[in-house]
């Protein structure tokens, strides 16, 4: 049996999304600049793709930019907007627990004299409204904030965050990491207060390489690439069309049944807890109801190398992340578990299996089965002392 | 560009007596392996005690000179021009315009070196290289004779065409594959053992490689670098047969009857076992291991003492004398100091001890190893006969 518990880090693509993409590749291969027919034909894709994710989040088509993906659209968001509103300001607010596509892109703002407050989490990845509140500023031009934290699925409360920021100052843009939080909650960006927000395409099962940027209108940013002025100049670049259009397919998709799909997911996740809970020596980081993400659990298995039971896993056709690379390999040690502070014996020793709506009840059970067996076997040879 | 040809010259092998064709027929053979690999066609020759190259139209230059360098037996690599005998007056003309092209500062000292290999040539060599000489110092009036030490050495062959050459680029040396044997290599995903590998090798030993593979402690990636590390080495000594040896039960069934600090050095002595077992199937005459003395607690004297003891064949270990910086400077040079790096090897720490023996005592030893009697040969089997085997070229 194979189970495939790594949604978080990729998705299986959906047949309608590898249909579009096809079509766009074979017969509807234009350039979407092009003057004549072809481009055109390459252009109605966009569009299309477009018009979809616009409704999805009742925004205006125009304030989509395509990416390469999530880590494009967060550098975009930090880089462009702070560049564009360095005069407003050099101040910067993020959390502990940001990806790393948001936390480099941070070290490399601050070494260009931008001045960056990290703000710390509690036990559960939640940020600390009264802290974000102390950390505004006049001198502040953004904060960014993950929805749906990557690893252990806590989600931040974004409206009310929202909220302060604007009440302390107006001015301060708002953008929000949702590349795991998309697909998993109904997002309105223009009534959430959410000035930009980032979404990635193969975290939905749509294709990798694909993403966006939403960009509230009259919001000031810069480009971070330059070339034939596509996008508005935002984002040059020939249009990714396959991919432009694999991924408007799979946001359409995915919020078809929303709540039904939702309602799965909690309870798969639901059955899944309690069988974690079961098992010996088990801690699960972050809270399991509803006010964590559906789709992330992220557990820590006392005395067992989060990496050995993945591979033990893997040989059971079970797949999974390791929330933390073996320390002795000075792999860097997540930056998440550390900010919830989890203890230094679950550190290297926590796996994330992440779900998607593809999952079944039966891999949820075969998973918790083979984890039982497999823990016995592996803890027989611990490191003696 | 303007070389369509190289002259091989190989050192040692051309000393071998009765033997000497069958190190020829080696070199041409890996010279034709390595150039399988570049952008061109070629035709190799044996003529007379000197191995040809001559590209047959287009070729990357660059491509064929890194792959020339890398074929074991060749001691230098001359790209040369090859022009048919239309008298010497035409010679001294094609000569001149070498230097032209080549050397367009022309303001070097020289010596013109002509052998007369084809006897029916009107001049001796001694008249050649006068006449030449006399050309050059005409054409050029800023070059100078000297016979000593001169900065560039003009070559004139006189063969069945006229050859003429003026650089050596050397080679790797040793001898070419396949005229010493086998071996077989014991492989982990180190720095130390592609290095050795690649030492005996370079003795024109073919190579073959064993690795332990102890899943789910050691990943799938980790097989793919010990993979990847065998394909660099095989860019020297050709294809290497890779036997991948599950040896995860084995250490397990050792970490649960034996001494914890013992464990390093029982599973080597295994390890050795099985890899000589191997060997013995595969036709190798002899181990090769990246080992060093003293560089880590399994490999002091005594340590090599024990684990060498279970072993009939014997073992090479080329780097023995080697500090650990000197074997990267080779791994370094043969490139695969980088994928030796790669950083996904042991999650199986936690079978090594904290304290393991520096100092094994044999008899103690062989009495844990009584320890795993009931099943332990039974274990080999298996290893053995579900080992994985991938040719890496």
């Amino acid at each position: 049996m194979i189970a495939y518990l790594d949604n978080s880090a990729t998705t299986k693509v959906l047949d309608s999304v590898q249909e579009i993409m096809v079509k766009t590749m074979v017969s509807d291969y234009g350039n979407p600049s092009s003057m004549h027919k072809k481009g055109v034909e390459a252009e109605n894709y966009i569009k299309e793709a477009r018009n979809c994710l616009a409704k999805v989040l009742k925004v205006e088509g125009k304030e989509i930019v395509f990416t390469s993906g999530g880590t494009e659209a967060n550098n975009l968001a930090l880089i462009g907007t702070a560049m564009a509103n360095q005069r407003a300001g050099k101040h910067i607010i993020t959390s502990c627990i940001e990806h790393p596509s948001i936390t480099n892109g941070m070290n490399y703002l601050e070494k260009e004299g931008f001045e960056v407050t990290y703000l710390s989490v509690d036990k559960n990845g939640l940020i600390n409204l009264e802290e974000l509140k102390e950390a505004v500023r006049k001198d502040t031009i953004l904060v960014s904030i993950m929805y749906v934290n990557n690893e252990i699925g806590a989600v931040e409360p974004i409206e009310e965050i929202a909220a302060i920021i604007k009440k302390k100052n107006p001015n301060v843009l708002f953008h929000v990491d949702a590349i795991q939080a998309f697909g998993k909650y109904r997002i309105y960006p223009k009534r959430m207060g959410i000035d930009l927000l980032s979404v990635s395409g193969h975290k939905i099962h749509g294709p990798k390489g694909s993403g966006f940027l939403y960009i509230c209108s009259g919001v000031k940013i810069h480009p971070i690439l330059f070339g034939g002025g596509q996008q508005n100049g935002i984002r040059s670049g020939t249009e990714n069309v396959p991919a432009i259009a694999g991924l408007g397919k799979a946001a359409e998709e995915i919020y078809q049944n929303f709540e039904t799909k939702i309602a799965y997911f909690y309870t798969l996740k639901a059955h899944f807890i309690e069988g974690i809970k079961k098992i010996e020596g088990t801690q699960i980081h972050g809270l399991t109801n509803q006010d964590s993400a559906p789709h992330i659990v992220s557990v820590g298995f006392l005395g067992i190398r989060s990496e050995v039971l993945l591979h033990a896993l893997e040989e059971k056709g079970i797949f999974v992340s390791a929330g933390s690379a073996c320390a002795s390999n000075k792999t860097a040690v997540s930056a998440t578990l550390k900010g919830i502070k989890v203890e230094q014996n679950y550190l290297d020793s926590t796996i994330r299996f992440s779900f998607s709506i593809f999952t079944t009840e039966e891999e949820i059970e075969y998973c918790l089965l083979t984890l039982q067996k497999t823990l016995e076997q592996l803890r027989r040879y611990t490191r003696k002392k | 560009m303007l070389f369509k040809a190289f002259l091989i010259k190989y050192g040692e092998i051309g000393i071998k007596g009765k033997n000497r064709y069958l190190f020829e027929d080696a070199l041409v053979r890996q010279i034709g392996f390595a150039l399988k690999e570049v952008e061109g066609a070629f035709s190799i020759s044996k003529e007379q005690g000197r191995i040809y190259i001559e590209a047959d139209g287009e070729y990357d230059y660059e491509e064929t000179i890194a792959a020339l360098k890398r074929v074991f037996g060749i001691v230098g690599i001359c790209p040369m021009i090859q022009i048919e005998d239309k008298g010497f007056e035409n010679l001294a003309e094609e000569v001149v315009n070498y230097i032209k092209q080549i050397y367009p500062e022309n303001q070097l000292t020289f010596k013109v070196h002509a052998r007369r290999a084809r006897k029916n040539f009107p001049m001796d060599s001694m008249t050649i290289n006068k006449e030449l000489g006399d050309r050059i110092l005409k054409a050029f009036p800023m070059m100078r004779v000297d016979v000593h030490q001169p900065e560039l050495n003009i070559y004139v062959e006189i063969r069945k065409q006229i050859h003429i050459y003026s650089e050596t680029i050397p080679g790797c040396k040793g001898m070419p594959i396949g005229t010493n044997g086998k071996g077989m290599l014991l492989l982990s995903g180190g720095i130390d053992s592609p290095v050795a590998g690649w030492m005996v090798a370079k003795r024109g030993v073919e190579i073959e490689a064993t690795y332990f593979h102890a899943p789910p402690y050691t990943s799938e990636r980790a097989k793919q670098k010990v993979i990847d590390l065998a394909t660099l080495v095989a860019r020297y000594a050709g294809p290497i047969k890779l036997h991948i040896v599950n040896f995860t039960d084995i250490q397990l069934y050792i970490y649960d009857q034996c001494p914890h600090e013992e464990l390093t050095i029982i599973m080597r002595r295994y390890m050795m076992r099985i890899a000589e077992r191997i060997a013995v199937e595969s036709g190798a005459l002899g181990l090769i291991t990246g080992e060093s003395i003293g560089q880590v607690a399994s490999q002091t004297m005594q340590s090599l003492f024990a684990t060498n003891e279970v072993c009939t064949m014997p073992v090479f270990r080329p780097v023995i004398g080697f500090d650990k910086l000197e074997i990267v400077d080779l791994a370094l040079k043969i490139q695969t100091y980088e994928t030796s790096i790669q950083p996904f090897e042991d999650c199986c720490t936690i079978f090594v001890a904290k304290h393991p023996v520096t100092k094994p005592n044999l008899k103690l030893i062989k009495r844990s190893e009584e320890k795993l009697v009931e099943k332990i040969d039974e274990m080999i089997e298996t290893a053995i006969s579900t080992r994985e085997i991938v040719i890496c070229k």
